[in-house]
């Protein structure tokens, strides 16, 4: 235990929470490499899914991309990007991530347009809407939690991976591992234990975070859809949670 | 780019490499598969179990393999127990899965008719139940076993590792074949691995040869 005591003091120590190797800056990093990796695949993958889900066109084509996604190793992909790069940190880093989180944020958007009721959509057109209409005013609202259940895999796929930049010499906390490895010693296992225990938290923290997000966007009046119920606030419970998930289960 | 005759000099480099890799995946799904048949026949008996059950696998496989190998490290070594500890643990949230829900899908019917034929709970289980779920918990199997391929070549940071310890090598000495040869050769195990169970699959379940052809 004394083990994860030196980690927990290594925390504690003010003098790691300054400098441009102090706990905030590379906190910062992390997020900033992992927030711009998903805003990158989130511009890629957000209208090629819109289009799809709509249309119902290439959904072969997506659940395959979806698929073959979850099979793709990071070590690999960041190791074998970094021989077509050849450079060291974000440049490597950024298209790693950045085509991990394509497939489940692709899918999640695909399978979420796709799966909102063909009767509100004939509803909406009977209604005069055109199909950007259909697509702005009731598809995207009523697929939402769908849509952030795939950015919450992509989001921690992304997060845990920016942990391994650290091995092509990228910033953010996994430097404290990767540096705590090579270091060894006392001061080697704190600053590893150390690390492991920040990474772990923020992925934990990514993870809740978009859940509660999700919550909070589910529409009330469709907090249970496929029932076809009424509006029931309050309803959206962790059962109701439960039915998202599933549809999108394998790409956790 | 590719230097044909490093590959060719090393070929006892690579096979040991695969080996390593392929001892690794093997232990942590079948130690992996064992510890999650129990939690999920465990939690489809008794629900209240699913809960915290799913609930602290998704935990472990949320926090990132470095991470979790590096917190391993300091008590247990750079050893093959670490690697394992770690591997085993992610892939409790697929199989428990694969296991539950494989189980939840048998048909009342099929329960009914076992119950009529005067089965007790264990024959049940063994001749109904968990036959009628087998290409539910065989597709979980398959999916935890590729992504344990990828999730093997991360403990080449705490000395394992198998083609993972190749590529790091590769990468150390700015001699991308070694990259190249971990990345093809990792994917043609996990697709042979994948065809070997879906063999099985079909060797187990010999009714559904004529359908699932």
């Amino acid at each position: 235990m004394d083990v994860l005591v030196n980690g927990f003091l290594w925390l504690l120590d003010p003098a790691h929470w300054a400098g441009t190797n102090g706990i905030p800056t590379r906190v910062a990093e992390h997020l900033a490499l992992s927030a711009g990796a998903l805003l990158v695949a989130a511009l890629i993958a957000v209208p090629i899914g819109l289009y799809t889900g709509h249309t119902g066109r290439f959904a072969t084509a997506v659940m395959n991309v979806a698929s073959i996604g979850r099979a793709v190793p990071s070590y690999a992909l960041l190791l074998l990007l970094f021989t077509i790069t050849g450079g060291l940190g974000a440049p490597t880093t950024l298209p790693t991530l950045v085509l991990l989180a394509i497939p489940p944020l692709l899918a999640g958007v695909h399978v979420a347009i796709r799966g909102v009721d063909p009767d509100v959509v004939e509803a909406g057109r009977g209604m005069g809407m055109g199909e950007l209409g259909v697509l702005r005013r009731l598809e995207v609202p009523v697929g939402l939690p769908l849509i952030l259940v795939g950015a919450r895999t992509a989001a921690v796929q992304v997060v845990a991976t920016a942990t391994l930049g650290a091995l092509v010499a990228g910033g953010g906390l996994g430097r404290y591992i990767v540096d705590g490895f090579a270091l060894r010693g006392d001061e080697g296992t704190a600053r590893l234990v150390a690390g492991a225990i920040l990474v772990a938290l923020l992925a934990i923290g990514v993870e809740r975070a978009f859940t509660l997000l999700e919550r909070r966007v589910t529409p009330r009046g469709l907090a249970h859809p496929g029932s076809g119920g009424l509006a029931r606030p309050g309803s959206s419970g962790p059962s109701d949670e439960g039915r998202p998930s599933e549809a999108l289960a394998g790409l956790d | 780019m590719i230097r044909w005759d490093w590959i060719g000099g090393n070929l006892d480099q690579i096979a040991s490499a695969t080996l390593d890799h392929l001892v690794l995946t093997v232990i942590a799904v079948g130690v992996g598969f064992a510890i999650s048949l129990a939690l999920g026949l465990a939690a489809h008996r008794r629900r209240v179990l699913y809960g915290p059950v799913a609930g602290i696998a998704g935990l472990l496989y949320t926090i990132p393999s470095l991470a979790l190998f590096a917190i391993l490290v300091p008590f247990t070594g750079l050893t093959l127990l670490t690697a394992e500890i770690g591997l085993v643990s992610y892939t409790l949230l697929i199989l428990v899965r694969g296991v539950v829900s494989g189980l939840d899908g048998v048909p009342a019917d099929a329960l009914d008719a076992a119950a009529g034929m005067g089965y007790d709970a264990t024959r049940r289980l063994f001749r109904v139940e968990l036959p009628l779920a087998l290409p539910v918990i065989v597709a979980s199997v398959r999916l935890a076993t590729v992504s344990t391929i990828g999730l093997v070549m991360v403990t080449a940071l705490i000395g394992e590792g198998g083609l993972g310890q190749l590529m790091l090598r590769g990468f150390n000495r700015g001699f991308p074949t070694m990259i190249y040869v971990g990345v093809v050769v990792s994917v043609a195990l996990a697709v042979v691995l994948d065809l070997l169970l879906v063999g099985l699959q079909r060797r187990l379940m010999p009714w559904t040869r004529a359908r699932s052809g």
